[in-house]
């Protein structure tokens, strides 16, 4: 029978996480699918922080999870809020384009 | 009655509130008013410094004067002040220079006034402060700050590369006091102390010593400044506006002569014996190097910037060569040292009169032709005969004659490193002929022949006000030179307690 | 007696202050009248002086007036050594000065046609021309009256400042201030070696005063010290010779005499007081002064002969070609003045003084007697525009005959004694270099008197070469000019016969001037000295005479016989060209000066500056640690590229870098 051991929410930590990191690195498109990737990577660590909790049957891991949340919904509410103001400046969310930093 | 006053305290922040109130008036009001307030603040602040002379004991060497109240306690930071005869001259010097700035920018400068003599009234207290230091952090700070000032001066009311000019003068000069910071910090840490007196007395080692050696040398050589770290004065004093030039000249570049004997010498004993021969090597190629560089300059003001240079080689040359005079075996009486550095401390002053006098010189002319060029000039002399009667005396001053202050420390200073060996005096004692030859030939340029054109026909000669500057420095010029006794006997006690302290080994 | 001394030099120096600063108030009559008091006055006073220590047998005084500084023990003073070396030169300073004084009177009168119009400068240079001469009479006298080093280096360079405002005087004249400064630097190459000299001293015997270093001389012989690696010098030869070529500098002799020609660019009077009578003299009297130092040393009055000797020689032949009446006299000043450094170097020291004196009087009469043709021809100062002046200046003519006479040294003139003395000593001198320096010295007998004769007869005699409208004004000039050359006319004649017995073979300098035995030149002179009468008899017939004669000869075949041959002769034979050339340019001396040293230093200065200041320090490590923070950052901010994932790379690569030094290092 599969048992569901640490390791595999190990793996699936890992697997959304390299995703979402390549989510960045490929995309030179949207920048709200680079925000929807920084959201996945922050689920990568609940799922790590949930699966530790329940392995070393510590309760704070969850409540982190909690905070985590948290700052990742205003996170996105801000990040969207930017967003916005940029496209409306702008008139493109295009990643390429936006280099103002450039040295 | 001055006895119980804190003069030290008040010839230090006289000046720099005073400087306040005079920011405060503004240029709005009445711009005499504001320049009579400026005055009479420079004036009462040398009368200040005078009760700091007549109060001086001559006969000890320990500081006098002295506060102390505690600052920033958390680091033992202290608010200590004092005089000895190192500083007392230089004290005089800066507060009686200061007089003649103020007189000297009347109603020349036109461009914000008042910030002007702000500057300058600001900048006095900080040099008093940095002379009168006792605390290293205390002295830190009067040493940045008095560079603010300066900074301000060249950059508002310099000339047309004015931007390039003060950058390099704040650069320079920033990046050798950083080390000198360093150097303290370190001090602070071994010793934990930052008074400069307890410093004198920390047990160093040879590896530390060569070390802060360097980190002061840093500092001081910039602004002596020796060569080859000198090129940014000629930049900063063609700039500068003439008053600017003046305190630069005149005082600023004292700072770096008493920075080596405040600190490097006493704290430093062994490291200064052991690189006598760098320093010494280079105030002799100042002296010779910048002589003949002197020579071929077409700006008046950077021939009298050079030559700053190469006499300021005599001072650094006379504080660090008696090591050579107390180890030369043929100097069988062992005496020399005290002659070394007291002359270095005459023609310390000595040049604060002159060059004071010749860069008000060059102020005058460019204040009517508005320009520096010596091309521009030839025969002055027709159109400006009192004026050229100063000058003649001022050049011959500069060129060591004796009886003027120029030749005490020069003779001094060479018949010292003659103790200690031939060639230094043969090499020092070429300033008599390049000093002779630079200067002349620029008076000759400028002042003799037949009126060049039009421009210096049309020359005024100069008003009451310049007069009594210019005859004020004569008088001091000559006082210095016909009997330069009353200055040397201030500075005996010290500098042979200094001297005794120097060669006593830390190691 | 002490304030007597301190109002000497005060009294010409009170006349120079109100002179110079209240020229304007007081005018022209007040200014000479009041620098004439004063000159007057230290002339009086040093009359009494020299009779109090002559005639009345004062002691020698030696006192200090006031301490200028003590450091160390090593004391620096104010002070006067009154001796009758002291006496003798205050009184010829202050007599010279005095006939100048008066004779200025005239030859300034008319100075307002020597400026241009419009320039102030010329606004009371009458007035500003007395307080120079006066300032100088008081630099001259605290220089002779110094008792210590410092202030004879004082008086030295004081005397030499005045001489840099003098010869410039009329500053409007391009040659006039650049003689000015080229005597003045020249000088200062001379000071250069004095000051070394003077730390020298201040090493080897700790103390500035005469007294104290003398009686160290002899010590000092015997210890050495080393210059140059490995080689020992002995002190007292290091002392004398950079001692002497300050002399050298201030008395000009080769190769530093190149300012002395140049400093005629100068009004004539102060060619007279400063020129040939008393500041060139300076040298002389210092090495006099030293005497117990150079005793020591056979090097160094080796070197002093030599020296002289090529002085007195070469000059004088340079004198032969020149047809400015100034510069003539000029040459023959440089020349002279060689003659008594070579009696220096023969340790006749005395006889050098005494030279020095019978040649201030001659040589100034010379000079005025000068200015006075050259008033009289309208300001012309070239010897082959005039002629036949005789008949219209009387007195003039015979007063340049009897300086001339005297310069030659016609027996029985002022001259006659004090060069044939000189000539003696050399002759009996032990010095190495003594046969060298005898050859010259009666080798330059010859010149002399060719040159002197040569200017004689083209001045006063021969075809009248003016211009017409010169020769309808030319007229004896007035008294205040003839005066002062008949009162220097009787000196040059008598003060020889005078004075030689006492000065040269009496002990009038007593212990002012130290010869060793071994040295005395004079000495053997003075064996075979029988009265002034004995001596001129034996003068008439001894080679210098003759000599002499043969000049006069010569000069009287070649520009008054046959006027043209000189020209014939320069053109008939190349050697002779050859050498007229060289004279001409006077061996090229200021030619290769300006060359090496002023072109040098200059080329020298500009190189320094655009290599070492600009392009190197300033160029290379100033802004070029600009100029590569800035290259720097240049590089590094591309990194900078501002696009998001570039920088999410990196940090994911920092990420990895650092997890992977953790595994692989964390452990330890």
């Amino acid at each position: 029978m599969l048992t569901v051991t640490l390791s595999s929410y190990l793996t699936l930590g890992a697997l959304l996480f390299a995703i979402s990191v390549a989510g960045i690195f490929l995309n030179r498109k949207n920048v709200v699918i680079l925000l929807m990737c920084i959201e996945l990577m922050l689920l990568a660590a609940n799922i790590n922080f949930v699966a530790f909790s329940h392995y070393l049957n510590d309760t704070a891991g969850q409540i982190f999870v909690f905070f985590i949340l948290t700052v990742a919904a205003s996170e996105a509410a801000i990040g969207l809020a930017i967003l916005v103001v940029l496209f409306r400046n702008r008139h493109t969310i295009d990643v390429d384009q936006l280099d103002e930093m450039k040295g | 009655m001055f006895a119980e006053w804190p003069l030290l305290s008040l010839t230090v922040w006289t000046p720099i509130l005073g400087g306040i109130a005079v920011l405060l008036t503004g240029d709005k009001g009445d711009a005499n008013g504001m320049r009579r307030l400026a005055l009479v603040v420079s004036v009462v602040t040398f009368i200040l410094s005078l009760g700091l002379y007549t109060g001086f004991d001559t006969s000890t060497s320990d500081m006098q004067f002295v506060e102390k109240y505690e600052w920033i306690s958390v680091f033992n930071i202290f608010y200590h002040m004092g005089v000895d005869g190192i500083s007392m001259p230089l004290i005089i010097l800066t507060t009686f220079t200061t007089i003649l700035v103020i007189l000297a920018g009347w109603e020349v400068i036109k461009k914000k006034p008042s910030q002007y003599m702000a500057a300058f009234l600001i900048m006095e207290g900080l040099m008093v402060g940095v002379f009168s230091a006792l605390d290293s952090i205390f002295f830190y700070v009067f040493w940045e700050g008095m560079l603010v000032p300066m900074f301000i001066l060249i950059g508002v009311w310099g000339g047309e590369r004015r931007v390039y000019a003060t950058i390099k003068f704040f650069i320079y000069t920033f990046i050798g006091s950083v080390f000198m910071l360093v150097a303290l910090i370190y001090m602070y840490y071994q010793g934990g102390s930052f008074s400069i007196l307890d410093m004198h007395q920390l047990k160093l080692s040879m590896d530390e010593q060569i070390l802060i050696f360097f980190a002061f040398l840093m500092a001081f050589a910039v602004k002596v400044p020796m060569w080859p770290v000198h090129t940014w004065l000629p930049d900063a004093h063609v700039e500068a506006p003439t008053g600017g030039s003046v305190i630069l000249a005149a005082i600023m570049l004292k700072i770096g002569g008493y920075g080596f004997l405040r600190f490097s010498l006493p704290i430093t004993p062994d490291a200064s014996h052991a690189l006598d021969w760098l320093i010494i090597f280079m105030s002799l190629v100042a002296v010779v190097y910048i002589g003949f560089v002197a020579l071929v300059q077409k700006d008046m003001k950077k021939l009298v910037a050079y030559s700053s240079i190469a006499h300021m080689g005599f001072v650094t040359l006379g504080i660090f060569v008696i090591f050579q005079i107390w180890e030369n075996p043929a100097n069988t009486d062992q005496t020399g040292a005290v002659l070394a550095i007291e002359g270095a401390m005459i023609q310390m002053i000595s040049h604060g009169f002159i060059s004071g006098a010749l860069f008000l010189m060059i102020g005058v002319l460019y204040d009517r032709m508005h320009t520096r060029n010596i091309t521009d000039y030839g025969g002055v002399v027709n159109t400006m005969p009192i004026f050229a009667a100063f000058a003649v005396f001022f050049a011959m001053a500069n060129a060591g004659l004796p009886g003027t202050s120029g030749f005490v420390g020069e003779f001094m200073v060479i018949i010292a490193s003659f103790k200690a060996n031939f060639w230094y005096a043969f090499l020092g004692a070429t300033t008599l002929i390049l000093g002779a030859a630079y200067t002349l030939w620029m008076v000759k340029r400028v002042f003799y022949g037949e009126i060049a054109n039009e421009n210096v026909r049309a020359l005024k000669d100069i008003n009451a006000r310049e007069f009594f500057i210019m005859a004020t420095l004569a008088v001091a010029v000559l006082a210095l030179g016909l009997w330069p006794a009353p200055v040397v006997d201030v500075m005996h006690a010290t500098i042979e307690n200094l001297l005794q302290h120097v060669a006593q080994s830390k190691l | 007696m002490e304030t007597l001394y301190l109002a000497i030099p005060l009294a010409s120096l009170l006349g120079a202050i109100i002179a110079g600063f209240f020229g304007g108030q007081i005018g022209r009559k007040g200014a000479h009248t009041v620098t004439i008091l004063g000159v007057g006055t230290s002339f009086v006073l040093s009359l009494v002086a020299l009779n109090h220590h002559v005639f009345a047998g004062g002691e020698t005084y030696n006192e200090t007036v006031y301490t200028w500084m003590v450091v160390e023990g090593l004391r620096f003073e104010v002070g006067f050594l009154i001796d009758r070396l002291t006496v003798m030169m205050m009184s010829v300073v202050t007599g010279v000065s005095l006939a100048v004084h008066v004779y200025t009177i005239g030859y300034m009168a008319d100075d307002e046609h020597n400026w241009p119009k419009d320039s102030k400068a010329g606004k009371n240079s009458y007035q500003r021309f007395f307080s120079y001469i006066s300032l100088f009479t008081f630099s001259m006298l605290m220089l002779v009256m110094a008792n210590n080093f410092l202030q004879l280096f004082f008086g030295w360079e004081a005397v030499g400042l005045v001489s840099y405002l003098l010869i410039g005087f009329w500053t409007v004249r391009p040659t006039a201030v650049y003689a000015n400064m080229k005597a003045f630097l020249v000088n200062r190459v001379g000071d250069f070696g004095f000051i070394l000299g003077i730390a020298a001293i201040v090493m080897y015997t700790g103390s500035l005063d005469y007294q104290e270093v003398f009686l160290q001389g002899e010590a000092l012989s015997t210890q050495t010290m080393s210059i140059f690696m490995n080689t020992e010098w002995s002190v007292v030869s290091v002392i004398c010779i950079l001692l002497f070529v300050g002399a050298m500098g201030k008395s000009a002799q080769v190769p530093l005499h190149v300012w002395l020609p140049d400093s005629m660019e100068g009004p004539t009077p102060i060619s007279a007081l400063i020129h040939a009578a008393t500041m060139v003299t300076a040298g002389i009297f210092m090495v006099t002064r030293m005497s117990p130092l150079f005793e020591f040393s056979d090097a160094a009055l080796s070197f002093v002969m030599v020296i002289g000797a090529i002085t007195a020689f070469s000059m004088g032949l340079i004198g032969i070609v020149q047809n400015d009446i100034k510069r003539v006299v000029a040459y023959s000043t440089l020349s002279q003045l060689g003659y008594m450094t070579v009696a220096l170097g023969a340790s006749a020291y005395s006889a050098a003084v005494y030279h020095l004196m019978t040649h201030a009087f001659f040589k100034a009469l010379l000079f005025l007697a000068a200015g006075s043709v050259i008033i009289a021809m309208h300001h012309e100062q070239d010897m082959r525009k005039m002629g036949g002046l005789k008949k219209y200046m009387p007195i003039t003519y015979w007063t340049s005959l009897i300086g001339s006479l005297a310069l030659i040294g016609f027996p029985g003139f002022s001259g006659f004694f004090s060069k044939d003395s000189i000539i003696e000593a050399v002759h009996n001198s032990t010095i190495p270099g003594h046969s060298i320096a005898y050859a010259a010295v009666l080798g330059g007998v010859f010149i002399t008197a060719f040159y002197s004769f040569r200017m004689f007869f083209m001045v006063f005699h021969g075809e009248e070469r003016m211009d017409k409208h010169t020769k309808e004004h030319l007229h004896e000039t007035s008294w205040v000019v003839t005066g002062p050359l008949i009162a220097l006319a009787i000196p040059s004649v008598m003060i020889g016969a005078m004075t030689i017995s006492s000065m040269l073979f009496g002990d009038y300098f007593g212990t002012a001037v130290f010869v060793r035995e071994s040295h005395d030149a004079l000495a053997k002179v003075g064996e075979n000295f029988h009265g002034v009468w004995g001596f001129v008899e034996h003068g008439v017939f001894s080679w210098p005479f003759l000599l002499a004669m043969a000049g006069v000869l010569t000069a009287w075949i070649m520009y008054i016989k046959q006027p043209g041959m000189a020209a014939a002769m320069v053109n008939k034979y190349s050697l002779i060209r050859f050498f007229h050339k060289v004279l001409e340019n006077k061996y090229y001396a200021d030619d290769f000066n300006d060359a090496a040293f002023g072109g040098g230093s200059r080329g020298l200065g500009k190189r320094l500056w655009k290599y070492g200041d600009i392009a190197f320090i300033d160029g290379l490590l100033v802004n070029g640690s600009a100029k590569f923070v800035g290259w720097f950052s240049g590089i590094t901010r591309k990194i900078q590229t501002g696009l998001l994932y570039h920088y999410a790379f990196a940090m994911i690569i920092g990420v990895l870098l650092l997890m992977t030094f953790f595994v692989i290092f964390g452990n330890n």
